[in-house]
């Protein structure tokens, strides 16, 4: 009896950790990481753009949260001047409503390519520190940029200065 | 003796089924992604300035003491 309760707790003392483990097996994506494929984490509300051998600006915004509003119209004009040189601009919508998704794209009419993520799958594997967080990704697909937040210019000025860094890059093999 | 054991090791298995809860990030903290009601408007206990100083005043007024209102804001927490 003794033994079988022993061997019973040495079990739900395994399952304990790795139930702990597994909870933080999602870290953030920071320089130097891989950034996820975009085909990875259920994202609707278009068709991802075709992003290999691009330097890829991921931006993860919300219709509720202020600075995404003012960060809209800027990688408009980023992905105006840059599209040419090989930049996609790619925006994920994490809004809980589809609805608040849609006006908010309706409203602000981006110049560039907006995907929903209503699950919450894809935020979750990259796990932004905030809102708005932008990701600036280099032809080989590995993230050398994090934007936490938006600056106004100021964030403009630094994204379009790394932008131009990667752009003259040379393409590494994946 | 071994009872004592099985008392422990009983606690031993309580205390790692109870710290692996705490050890879930979603279980303890809201995620940026997932700040849309924390972000409404209505979650901000100072949207009301003037309802606010009513209240303060008639705070005032009962108890004799001001201010010690040390409410943590709302917010959607960006930038």
């Amino acid at each position: 009896m003794v033994a079988a309760v022993t061997r019973l707790t040495r079990i739900v003392c395994m399952a304990a950790t790795a139930a702990a483990l597994t909870a933080q097996s999602h870290a953030q994506v920071v320089p130097g990481n891989s950034f996820p494929s975009l085909a990875a984490g259920g994202l609707s509300g278009g068709k991802a753009p075709e992003t290999a051998g691009s330097v890829l600006l991921v931006d993860f915004w919300a219709s509720w949260c202020a600075p995404c509003k003012a960060s809209f119209p800027a990688y408009s004009r980023i992905q105006a001047a840059y599209a040419a040189r090989g930049l996609a601009v790619v925006a994920i919508g994490v809004d809980d409503s589809p609805s608040a998704y849609e006006a908010f794209v309706a409203k602000l009419r981006p110049g560039f390519t907006t995907l929903y993520d209503p699950q919450h799958k894809f935020v979750s594997l990259v796990q932004v520190p905030t809102m708005p967080t932008s990701y600036l990704v280099d032809r080989s697909g590995r993230v050398r940029f994090v934007h936490p937040g938006f600056h106004g210019d100021q964030t403009e000025r630094e994204i379009r200065a790394e932008i131009e860094a990667l752009l003259d890059e040379q393409s590494v093999a994946r | 003796m071994k009872r004592n054991r099985l008392k422990l090791s009983l606690l031993a298995a309580l205390a790692a089924v109870f710290q692996s809860g705490c050890a879930t990030p979603s279980a303890v903290r809201v995620h940026p992604w997932e700040r849309a009601s924390l972000a409404d408007d209505t979650m901000n206990p100072d949207r009301d300035a003037l309802g606010t100083s009513m209240t303060e005043h008639v705070f005032f007024s009962r108890e004799a003491a001001s201010g010690g209102r040390g409410v943590g804001g709302s917010g959607c927490g960006c930038n």
